[in-house]
């Protein structure tokens, strides 16, 4: 990477150019600039709206770049070690997707956690691919999941030598790390190709002192939410590639579903946020290392919650830790994360990424400060003080094992009837099922429905969470498939 | 030559004082600090451009800060202070003979030292030896102490700013878990006559009826701040602030004080109805 070329902004810079020019525009969007929309533009403002303008001459095309979005891919490849570099406008869903339509054809057979992000399996669906879920392990004191380990990974690919890929989720939402190198290594060994959901590890790619990175590690695709510790804006995405991947064949697939409008405000913040990573990522994320620390060690010293980090490293399943997360276990003060979640929103007035069963997360970045850390630290003592419960009977995390009868394409589109939910038991589920966020789901499509899975959806429930994913909302019935 | 200090009160409204001249300005890690001196009002201390202080207004403030809970509290020994880096809240509780601590919290070393060098009148108060000093956040010192204190004085800035955290649910319940059993706080708690004002206000008092059994409002006459209006919460574990008043208790003291009395202590409760209504809005 060279820091010269990182200063430029070739995106931003035809933006500028473009006011510049003062062009008369009879092309989209309708707003012209905002004129044709007072109330939005108030609200956005005047500056926002002047770039809300679509593909010209000036600013290239996102569906086939050759000027100054190729000029930013380039910056954005060179800034993440990567051959090719795409900008993404759908989100990280798309750029995950993207990885898989890229390797996988109808029954096609792909290696992966069951704790995968919902993207990928939606994925499956679109592409008819079959998954071989790796089993990951549970640590049962914090109740997560952990990273994929590599004798499973071994296993796996020894049963299914005609798999296809690899997809590894690093680092999950927890900050836990997989052995990546070692994966990526075994996955090329069998001729497979390794793909990373690396949504959580932008960072990894610019701090010091970071677990490894898809693209260091030589995984051949890697999806990176530069939206969250990147600094972009929501739903602006990268999808990098490395040397064995055919860049044409994948800028096809991203265009089979990215919009042919590319928003030049995701696309700018991208240009943006990468030239400032490039630059400053060390200082930044070294700052924002060390404010995870000092709220780590702050929550720790009230007692009872336990905020975790590098301790737990055991040399497979939590190769390494993302020591910029800031997770807390709150099963000892007798509250289930997503409980001291509602707390910290309803009571407090702090909104922080996601509760589960038995974890807190929350997420720090570069424009966090030290009186917001203060009042989330004062609020986790307060509810401790004041709504602490006897912890014996509180539920933990515990990984069901899926029974996949049949493949997410076939569940999905395959005839279905819907059922009350407690008479499902057995029967093979057409839909996802989730707790959102963190949007993992606890049921996908083509699993068998048992009673242990419908008692975890109804604690979770029970606990405040957000249940999503099917068809009926409130989910009081079920589709299951009609024949099996 | 004519130089004005301006400071909005609201986007259409502001306060001008005829500046004599600045005697000070920098900027710490925190805020902007200034010092100005003026014909009408002397030195006056402003933060990220706010008056905190002026010389001729300053014990309006202080004295109902300090003396309204003195009064109460039959046998305050331990203090804790948060904010108040001018030193005016220190200069009235070390006139009392039985306190024995006073610990004060300010998140910005640069206000105190300031404050020594340019603000005399009310910086005398830092030279006495009962003064603990701890520059550090308030919320984070507060979490750390439980069942130490007899009295709390919060005598923070606006909630938008350094002081926000000093605004919080968070902060009053700690406060509480910091305070003896029969241990009160008392606040610097926003105006009720400005739109936006209020709205802190209402929340302040919201957090603190939700964090003590007892919790009161109290009103003084301050000019330069915005409306001249100005609220004190009263949050007590225990002590009622009228029924509780040890009125001749403190006035044997024999205490020289240019706005409190115990007249005024028990009037200065009774408030405008617009204000009770707000009030009573967040009270259920």
């Amino acid at each position: 990477m060279t820091k010269k070329n990182q200063e430029r902004m070739p995106i931003l810079e035809a933006l500028n150019q473009m006011k510049k020019d003062r062009l008369v525009p009879f092309d989209v969007p309708g707003h012209k600039r905002g004129k044709g929309s007072p109330e939005l533009t108030a609200f956005l403002g005047q500056a926002c709206l002047s770039v809300d303008v679509n593909s010209m001459k000036l600013l290239d095309n996102l569906c086939h770049p050759v000027s100054v979005i190729r000029e930013a891919e380039k910056l954005a490849a060179d800034a993440f070690g990567a051959a090719e570099a795409f900008f993404m406008v759908n989100g990280t869903t798309s750029a995950v997707q993207s990885m898989v339509l890229s390797v996988c054809k109808r029954g096609d057979k792909i290696i992966l956690p069951r704790n995968v992000h919902r993207s990928v399996i939606n994925a499956l669906i679109i592409c008819g691919a079959i998954p071989v879920y790796v089993n990951p392990e549970i640590n049962h004191r914090l109740g997560i999941s952990l990273g994929m380990s590599v004798p499973a990974v071994k296993e796996a690919i020894e049963k299914n030598p005609d798999a296809k890929a690899i997809l590894v989720n690093n680092p999950t939402y927890y900050g836990i790390c997989s052995d990546l190198k070692t994966i990526v290594k075994l996955a090329h060994e069998k001729g497979m190709l390794a793909l990373v959901d690396e949504a959580h590890g932008t960072h990894f790619y610019f701090g010091q002192n970071m677990p490894i990175s898809a693209m260091a590690a030589g995984a051949d695709m890697a999806s990176v939410s530069m939206h969250k510790s990147g600094g972009s804006l929501t739903q602006s995405s990268f999808l990098l590639i490395g040397a064995n991947m055919k860049a044409g064949y994948v800028r096809q697939i991203i265009n089979l579903t990215q919009t042919t409008s590319g928003s030049y405000l995701l696309l700018s913040s991208l240009d943006i946020s990468r030239k400032n990573l490039a630059l400053h990522g060390k200082e930044i994320f070294a700052q924002v290392t060390e404010m995870a620390q000092y709220a780590r060690d702050e929550i720790n010293e009230i007692g009872d919650y336990y905020a975790y980090s590098k301790e737990l490293i055991n040399g497979d399943t939590i190769f390494d830790f993302d020591q910029t997360k800031l997770s807390v276990n709150t099963l000892e003060i007798g509250l289930a994360g997503i409980e001291v979640y509602n707390l910290l929103r309803d009571e407090y007035d702090i909104q922080t990424e996601f509760g589960d069963v038995g974890n807190l997360l929350a997420y720090i970045s570069v424009g966090d400060n030290r009186k917001n850390l203060e009042r989330l630290v004062s609020a986790l003592a307060e509810i401790r003080r004041i709504y602490r419960k006897d912890p014996a009977g509180m539920v933990t995390y515990e990984y069901i094992n899926p029974e996949v009868v049949v493949g997410p394409q076939e569940a999905f589109y395959g005839e279905k009837i819907a059922l009350p939910i407690a008479d499902t038991v057995g029967r093979v589920c057409s839909e996802f099922v989730m707790c959102y966020p963190p949007g993992i789901p606890i049921l996908a499509p083509g699993e068998r429905v048992t009673q242990e899975i419908l008692d975890s959806v109804a604690y979770m429930k029970d606990r405040g969470s957000s249940m999503t994913g099917p068809e009926d909302m409130n989910l009081e019935y079920l589709n299951v498939l009609e024949e099996i | 030559m004519e130089l004005w200090f301006s400071e909005k009160h609201t986007p259409t409204v502001k306060l001008s004082i005829q500046v004599d001249r600045q005697l000070y300005s920098g900027q710490s890690e925190f805020q902007r600090i200034d010092v100005f001196d003026s014909k009408e009002f002397g030195r006056f201390l402003t933060l990220d451009g706010f008056i905190m202080l002026t010389e001729k207004d300053e014990y309006i403030y202080h004295e109902m800060i300090v003396h309204v809970p003195m009064a109460v509290h039959p046998n305050a020994k331990r203090i804790l202070v948060i904010g108040a880096g001018d030193g005016g809240v220190l200069r009235e509780l070390t006139k009392y003979q039985q306190i024995e601590q006073i610990d004060l919290v300010e998140i910005d070393e640069l206000v105190v030292e300031v404050s020594k060098k340019y603000l005399p009148q009310t910086s005398c108060g830092f030279s006495d030896e009962r003064v603990r000093f701890f520059y550090q956040d308030g919320l984070k010192f507060v979490r750390r102490h439980e069942n130490e204190y007899d009295l709390i004085i919060v005598d923070s800035t606006d909630p938008f700013g350094p002081g926000e955290g000093l605004f919080t649910k968070e902060f009053y319940g700690n406060c509480f878990k910091a305070l003896k059993e029969d241990g009160m706080m008392v606040n610097q708690h926003e105006s009720a006559f400005y739109a936006e004002d209020a709205i802190a206000m209402q929340r302040a008092h919201k957090r603190i009826v939700n964090s003590f059994p007892v919790s009161r409002v109290y009103q003084a006459h301050i000019p330069t701040y915005p409306s001249g209006h100005w609220l004190f919460g009263f949050a007590s574990k225990k002590y009622h602030p009228i029924d509780d008043l040890k009125a001749v208790k403190w006035n044997a003291l024999g205490f020289k004080t240019h706005y409190y009395n115990t007249r005024l202590h028990v009037g200065a409760f009774a408030l405008p109805n617009y204000v009770e209504e707000l009030l009573k809005e967040v009270e259920n």
